[in-house]
């Protein structure tokens, strides 16, 4: 993706700006910001380990790791995670689609309703999830609609549509119409030059959309609140539990989701490393 | 692949694009007055015909399988009840924890019911109040046979089967009890408590937690003040209000808990709460804690989670059996064992005792601690101190939920 | 770039998201309207009464809760300036090779669902816990001092759990910045301060506005932070919206709550947007 290619070789001001100064503030600064955002998830790592015996995870009792051996224990926790994730890729197939072709269609053409398709795309991205989830919650309940596992599969692709329509008209903006030209030069037809010319360019920003309504369906919990019938999702299911106590399962999971975003970091930056190197 | 979720620059960059023009307002204009004449007139009645229990269950049997909607961690991860269920009766049952809190749940299954959905549940536990009393006033449960309820009649406790919100259990049967009274950590507080008074003493400061939810605070506001909660009258909540208003803005109150405050208590940001009894004990025999759980003086609430059917049941003779299999005493033991709450079946005590008597060490001694907890099997004494909860007719308890609401959520 | 021929591919292209969005979106926001001018219960049902009352009347009851949600918005909008600002400008102008890597970290919390970091900062700062208890037995804090349960400590929640989207955009725009315009801009003003307000910031402002929205927004409407890290007096408007939808079904009030807070948000957005020039900048793009 272009931020992790972009910069290039360190330049020559940053280089200078760094030797200048003795203690690098900046940098002191920047980590003790990160070990801030990663506090929570340590507490909630180490609680992964906690020898309970109760339901109450609340105070360190001594290290196990017999939760992990039992971490699918819970078979409704199980199923709110398949859950989740099987709504988290629908949304990201379906507003990934649909979202993309509005983009390509606001990026790349000039039409009457683009300004409404703008104003709307700009509210529904600005306007607040409690909001959202109301007013989804109000029309179900006029059109007696059941909710459940559709609703919140329409309500996550409403609220990521616009993230990925907005992703990829950026991208459709700035690429380089020369290279359809040619295309079309050399006999391409329209369909032609858009599967072997325009997509390849825009797949980039299409993935990366797709993956962001991915990221933002996964984690949602107020608007699915609202629209989830008698559908359990992961975050609900941790909300849920708090009344009875979170199990060390909840942490295990949690901490197993983490360490996977690790490893794709880490396969991320390796391979960020090799290509700059290459 | 090398893409992570991120926001990538180029949508970060049209955030910053927002384009707009009065043209297109004036469009958006149009296309609402659109959406309007769309959206229809009003919303429905949502009430269903009563239907007489006879009738109902004239043309039903049972079809082998069932669908229970529970709440979480209301049954042993192993599903024990639930094996032994298949193993008596051949049903298969699907088992679901959807059930998270009364209102939510309620908001979500409505909207069905009122259509005559089914809401993927044969099943379903909740607990006596406000959601219970809009579900029978709407007609959206199956009013009981109890000619197949032979173990809830032989084995239920008198007093669950003739409670406020349910006479005569026409439509739902208890699963499982508890009581709202207060839990305190001796150590911190320092003196024994024994009332709800001690809730508003200002050596507390800070230090005292109370529920969110409108009833349970409701109660404690009125018995502070020696009102019994069945009977009160919109004076009385004002009352009750007015005494909760002080006890909060003398900063007494540290929060108003929604269910989460076994954490503060435990680690010691609160000092005493309002506090659910099977919670209470659960944690002091699980940790070793020596938190104190007791019945005030001036009385507290027996609230009671029920199970019922709904009346869009696909499988509701199957249903009628787990409610069934439920109040055999044995099954009824082994729930309370794990649950910790008050089983709606006195002869469980019995069974925990004798099944203590074959078991040696610390199993013993838990299960005999089980079996002779008041929290779990309460005295005729403590129920002589038990509340119901205020009866409010669906649809009239605007009033009260806004006099409380406007305490726990200023 | 050759303008295309009106023709009908543009219109099916952006048809499916269209009809998603006015499906969705605007029909559920009309719809809300509509509902909250209604009168009645669940039980009889909900008539059209054109209640235009029910307005002035929750905008009375609830005044404080929709102050204080702005107030908490911007409090924790502010502080994710603070933080995030120059995160961003030291990963942007001094994270060198790593750039990328920080910005990995950065978004690594985000796998870990935001409830779940939520309940797990009410975990550490319990009054006697890891921090607050270090704290006090080294004698820094008084006994008596709590987090927890306080304006602070939501604030702090709100801030936590949105910065991300503070830094990201800032960082997007100060990351394409020409650093040769930076250099110069040291030559030509006296201090590196100086160099900063004259170029560098006005230069970053599209980025800082965008952050403003993203966090603004979502924080002023939260209700998670405010129910686990809050106390007695810290009640957000965004609670009041979730009780009055799922606890009490009163679904006009509900609704008309939503929809003053929809408005007061959306005018300050737009209104916020071209005191800014968004306009400007997307003409510039535009060429």
């Amino acid at each position: 993706m272009s931020t992790t290619t972009r910069s290039g070789a360190s330049r020559p001001a940053a280089r200078a700006a760094r030797g200048r100064r003795g203690v690098n503030w900046g940098k002191w600064f920047t980590w003790a910001v990160l070990g801030w955002l990663f506090l929570p998830i340590a507490g909630m790592i180490a609680f992964s380990f906690n020898d309970i015996a109760g339901r109450q995870n609340v105070t360190w009792q001594g290290f196990t790791l017999k939760w992990y051996g039992q971490a699918f224990a819970y078979s409704d926790l199980n199923d709110a995670l398949i859950n989740t994730l099987s709504i988290g890729v629908l949304t990201m197939l379906i507003a990934g689609g649909i979202g993309s072709l509005l983009g390509l269609a606001l990026g790349r053409h000039r039409f009457r309703g683009q300004g409404v398709s703008n104003l709307v795309m700009f509210a529904a991205i600005s306007a607040p999830e409690v909001v959202i989830g109301a007013a989804l919650l109000s029309l179900f309940l006029t059109l007696n609609l059941t909710t459940g596992f559709v609703t919140i599969l329409i309500a996550h692709v409403m609220f990521t549509v616009s993230f990925v329509a907005i992703t990829v008209r950026a991208r459709v903006m700035t690429l380089d119409s020369k290279l359809e030209e040619a295309a079309r030069d050399l006999g391409a037809d329209a369909w032609t030059t858009f599967r072997l010319v325009t997509f390849p360019m825009l797949l980039p920003a299409i993935m990366a959309g797709g993956l962001l309504a991915m990221a933002l369906s996964v984690d949602d919990f107020i608007i699915t609140t609202f629209v989830s019938g008698d559908t359990t999702t992961f975050p609900l299911w941790i909300w849920g539990s708090t009344r009875v106590g979170i199990p060390p399962q909840v942490n295990v999971m949690g901490t197993l989701i983490f360490a996977f975003g690790v490893l794709l970091a880490l396969v991320n930056v390796l391979l960020a490393r090799s290509s700059r190197r290459a | 692949m090398r893409n992570t979720p991120r926001p990538s620059p180029a949508l970060l960059r049209g955030l910053t694009q927002a384009r707009y023009s009065r043209r297109a307002t004036l469009k958006l204009t149009g296309l609402s007055a659109a959406a309007l004449a769309l959206a229809g007139c009003g919303v429905q009645g949502q009430q269903q015909q009563p239907q007489d229990s006879t009738d109902f269950w004239a043309d039903k049997q049972s079809n082998g399988k069932l669908r229970f909607a529970n709440w979480p961690l209301y049954m042993d991860s192993d599903r024990t009840q639930l094996t032994r269920f298949t193993e008596a009766t051949g049903v298969t049952v699907d088992y679901e924890e959807s059930v998270q809190d009364n209102p939510s749940w309620f908001g979500q299954i409505q909207p069905i019911l009122a259509n005559g959905g089914d809401i993927g549940a044969d099943l379903m536990v909740m607990t006596n109040g406000l959601e219970l009393a809009k579900l029978i006033a709407l007609g959206y449960l199956a009013p009981l046979d109890p000619a197949q309820l032979p173990n809830f009649a032989e084995y239920a406790g008198e007093i669950y089967k003739k409670t406020a919100y349910d006479p005569g259990n026409t439509f739902t049967v208890p699963y499982a009890s508890g009581m709202t009274g207060i839990a305190y950590d001796p150590e911190r507080t320092g003196r024994t408590l024994t009332s709800i008074a001690d809730l508003w003493d200002p050596a507390f400061e800070g230090r005292v937690g109370m529920m969110a939810d409108p009833q349970e605070i409701a109660n404690f506001g009125l018995l502070y003040n020696g009102i019994d909660p069945a009977d009160s009258t919109p004076d009385d909540w004002r009352t009750a209000a007015e005494s909760l208003k002080q006890q909060r803005d003398d900063k007494i109150v540290r929060a108003y808990y929604s269910q989460d405050y076994i954490q503060p208590l435990t680690n010691g940001d609160v000092w005493a709460t309002m506090a659910w009894s099977g919670d209470i004990y659960q944690q002091n025999a699980a940790e070793g804690t020596n938190l104190e759980f007791f019945i005030p003086e001036e009385g507290a609430t027996l609230w009671t989670d029920n199970m019922m059917i709904p009346s869009t049941a696909k499988n509701p003779v199957d249903a009628l059996m787990m409610m069934d299999f439920l109040y055999d005493p044995e099954v009824a033991a082994s729930l309370a064992e794990y649950i910790t709450f008050v089983p709606p079946v006195p002869d469980a005590q019995n069974v925990l005792r004798d099944k203590a008597g074959t078991l040696d060490g610390d199993e013993q001694a838990a299960l005999e601690e089980l079996a002779a907890s008041p929290l779990v099997f309460p005295t005729d004494a403590d129920y002589a101190k038990l509340h119901n909860y205020v009866s409010l007719p669906a649809g009239e308890e605007e009033e009260f939920t806004s006099i409380f609401l406007a305490i726990t959520q200023a | 770039m050759a303008r295309e021929r009106t023709t009908a591919t543009p219109y099916l292209l952006a048809m499916p998201g269209w009809i998603w969005l006015a499906a969705f979106f605007v029909v559920p926001i009309i719809g809300m309207l509509w509902m909250s001018l209604m009168t009645g219960n669940i039980v009889t049902g909900f008539q059209p009464t054109f209640n235009f009352g029910v307005y002035p009347q929750v905008i009375a009851t609830y005044w404080e809760q929709i102050l204080r949600s702005l107030a908490y918005g911007l409090c924790a909008t502010l502080l994710c300036i603070a933080i995030g600002y120059p995160l961003a400008f030291w990963i942007a102008f001094h994270g060198g090779r790593n750039k990328a890597t920080y910005l990995l970290l950065l978004l690594l919390p985000f796998f870990v669902s935001q409830i779940l970091r939520t309940i797990s900062w009410k975990f550490l700062l319990a009054d006697n816990g890891v921090i607050l208890g270090t704290l006090k037995s080294a004698g820094l804090l008084p006994d008596g001092a709590h987090v927890l349960s306080t304006s602070t400590a939501v604030v702090f929640g709100l801030a936590y759990t949105f910065l991300p989207f503070m830094v990201l955009p800032i960082y997007a725009v100060l990351e394409r910045v020409d650093h040769r315009i930076v250099e110069a801009a040291h030559d030509l003003y006296a201090s590196r301060i100086q160099a900063f307000v004259r170029v560098v910031l006005p230069l970053s402002l599209p980025g800082l506005f965008a952050g403003v929205l993203l966090v603004f927004v979502p924080s002023s409407a939260d209700y998670v932070n405010a129910s686990v890290l809050g106390g007695t007096h810290n009640t957000m408007i965004g609670n009041i919206i979730q009780s009055q939808y799922l606890v009490n079904n009163a679904y006009p009030v509900a609704s008309a709550i939503t929809f003053v807070l929809m408005a007061i948000l959306l005018v300050g957005i737009f209104s916020y947007a071209k005191a800014l020039g968004t306009e400007q900048v997307m003409e510039v793009q535009a060429k």
